[in-house]
């Protein structure tokens, strides 16, 4: 695919719009797309998307490690090896009038802002809850205020609630959608016990095709465990045991 | 060109492991086309495996524990094996256990259902089992032996990289009745992240594959070619056509590509669809001429083994 824009758009957070048929193929909010960087890094990188537009979609990464910082000095212009789209995102299936809770830890809250915009095409009231370290770490704020309610959590109190995401989920939803690191997807399902919802997990990635079983979470049958990469990484929140 | 248990249309086929049992490559081309598929360990019960990180990134290469989770024998002869049987292509089983009993009950069992077995005495990612027969060359016979015994199909003994002296490994094997060799795993490594100061993957010690180790895996193959008279599946780095000669070359009779299908889930297609070129460019006409061909043997029973 070739990079169309490229910026950063908060510390360490930088936002990427890809072209390409690849675009065309996403089904749902929620699946992701498997980046080779360069030549130079082994593995790809899993990246969830933002948003779909006709033949772009926009991807949001965190500066991590070596691979996500080689990532940020692609320029506009550049081809990009990807693989995708991948996986199955959030199911659509919430009725007009429904009121959904959509939650994001950090680098987790992109793609729930796809699927907010489809939720609210659908005629759903959502409210998002966007959890970030500090304000200066904090994207979308605005965008899913257009959307509906926003309420924003920091660990140092620098921007919304001092605390976390789990602080602020009162209210009466009838479905909820989550996407962060494990322990948050943990917090928000036992507090939204009874409610329905969906995970999406993140792992570190192999091959992101399920043939190489490095995604793994753990599940509630007898086959023992889930793939992350292609049976989800949104699962029903009853589906798997997050440890 | 055949090998035992083998009728292989070329010489290039998925290692163990890096390829599942072949279902989430079939949308990318046709399984036919391979030359044989190595299936993912196959062990007595279903397994787990590790807990997660699995991977972690390395220079040219990868480091995996993914510690043999797979569904078990039964699980796989009912419904992995049915659906790679649908496809023109050789089937190896990889046979894994924690005791020459299990070893010697999967291949029983797994044996009457493929082509060829691949002995897992190698995979350094599991506690119990494993590597442990791998590296003991009285082990590694015994173990060898009791599958032999028991298997309907040609056994080849997939060797550990993890062994001061990698041909007595080579020649214990051979004499228990290996009908194969198939060489390297993974050579062990770790990772720490100094963010959390701890080992990147959860089993600490993982498996190093890729490019990286891909000298390594020449050398050992170099050197116990000229030991054996058995032949070697080479692997350990593939990527290129140019890397398949080079392991033909060191005395390799066909090649598995492993984690390179984790950055391109074609490369066994396009390697297939490539080599025929390699072989032209460096002046072979065919495949049973660069096997052992960096030995300068001088009878041609040598180089045209098997």
């Amino acid at each position: 695919m070739t990079i169309t824009e490229h910026e950063e758009i908060a510390r360490a957070t930088f936002r990427m719009v890809l072209k390409g048929q690849i675009a065309t193929e996403v089904r749902e909010p929620g699946q992701f797309v498997h980046i080779q960087v360069s030549e130079k890094f082994y593995l790809r990188r899993p990246v969830s998307i933002a948003e779909v537009k006709e033949d772009t979609v926009t991807l949001l990464y965190k500066v991590m490690g070596d691979g996500t910082e080689a990532l940020t000095k692609k320029h506009v212009g550049d081809q990009v090896d990807v693989l995708g789209p991948a996986g199955n995102g959030f199911p659509l299936d919430v009725r007009e009038g429904a009121h959904a809770l959509l939650v994001g830890g950090g680098i987790g809250v992109p793609p729930l802002y796809q699927l907010a915009k489809q939720l609210r095409r659908q005629g759903v009231r959502v409210t998002a809850v966007l959890g970030f370290q500090s304000g200066a770490e904090a994207f979308f704020t605005k965008e899913f205020t257009e959307l509906g309610d926003v309420r924003v959590a920091t660990n140092d109190g620098t921007l919304g609630h001092q605390g976390l995401v789990t602080d602020v989920l009162d209210g009466e939803f009838d479905t909820y959608f989550a996407c962060g690191p494990t322990g948050m997807l943990r917090a928000v399902s036992e507090k939204m016990e009874g409610v329905p919802g969906y995970l999406s997990m993140e792992e570190r990635m192999g091959c992101g095709i399920g043939a190489c079983l490095a995604c793994v979470v753990p599940s509630n049958d007898e086959k023992g465990y889930r793939r992350i990469c292609c049976d989800g990484p949104v699962f029903n929140a009853k589906e798997v045991v997050l440890s | 060109m055949r090998l035992p248990g083998l009728d292989l249309k070329n010489p290039i086929m998925p290692a163990s492991g890096c390829f599942g049992f072949g279902r989430e490559f079939a949308p990318f081309y046709d399984l036919s086309e391979l030359g044989a598929v190595i299936m993912k360990a196959a062990t007595g019960e279903q397994r787990y495996g590790n807990g997660t990180t699995r991977v972690a990134e390395a220079a040219s290469g990868m480091l995996n524990a993914i510690g043999l989770q797979n569904p078990g024998v039964d699980a796989i002869i009912e419904n992995e094996v049915p659906f790679l049987r649908k496809y023109d292509v050789p089937v190896l089983a990889n046979v894994a256990g924690s005791t020459v009993e299990e070893y010697v009950e999967v291949a029983d069992k797994i044996s009457r259902h493929v082509d060829a077995l691949e002995l897992n005495i190698s995979c350094p990612n599991v506690k119990e089992g494993g590597v442990q027969f791998g590296t003991d060359p009285e082990l590694a016979a015994h173990v060898t032996r009791d599958v032999v015994r028991v298997s309907a199909v040609p056994v080849y003994v997939k060797l550990s990289p993890n062994v001061t002296d990698i041909v007595e490994l080579a020649k214990a094997v051979e004499a228990a009745g290996a009908s194969g060799l198939s060489m390297i795993n993974t050579l062990t490594g770790m990772r720490i992240d100094p963010k959390t100061r701890r080992p990147i993957i959860a089993n600490k010690v993982g498996g190093l594959s890729g490019a990286a180790i891909k000298p390594v895996a020449i050398r050992m193959i170099y050197q116990v070619y000229e030991a054996v008279e058995i032949p070697i599946i080479g692997m350990g780095g593939i990527e290129t056509a140019d890397d398949v000669i080079e392991f033909l070359l060191a005395g390799a009779s066909a090649v598995a590509i492993g984690s390179a299908n984790f950055k391109n889930p074609l490369i066994c297609k396009e390697l297939i669809d490539g080599l025929d070129a390699a072989l032209e460019r460096y002046g072979f006409e065919s495949i049973e001429e660069v096997i052992g061909g960096a030995h300068h043997e001088k009878t041609a029973a040598g180089v045209l083994r098997p």
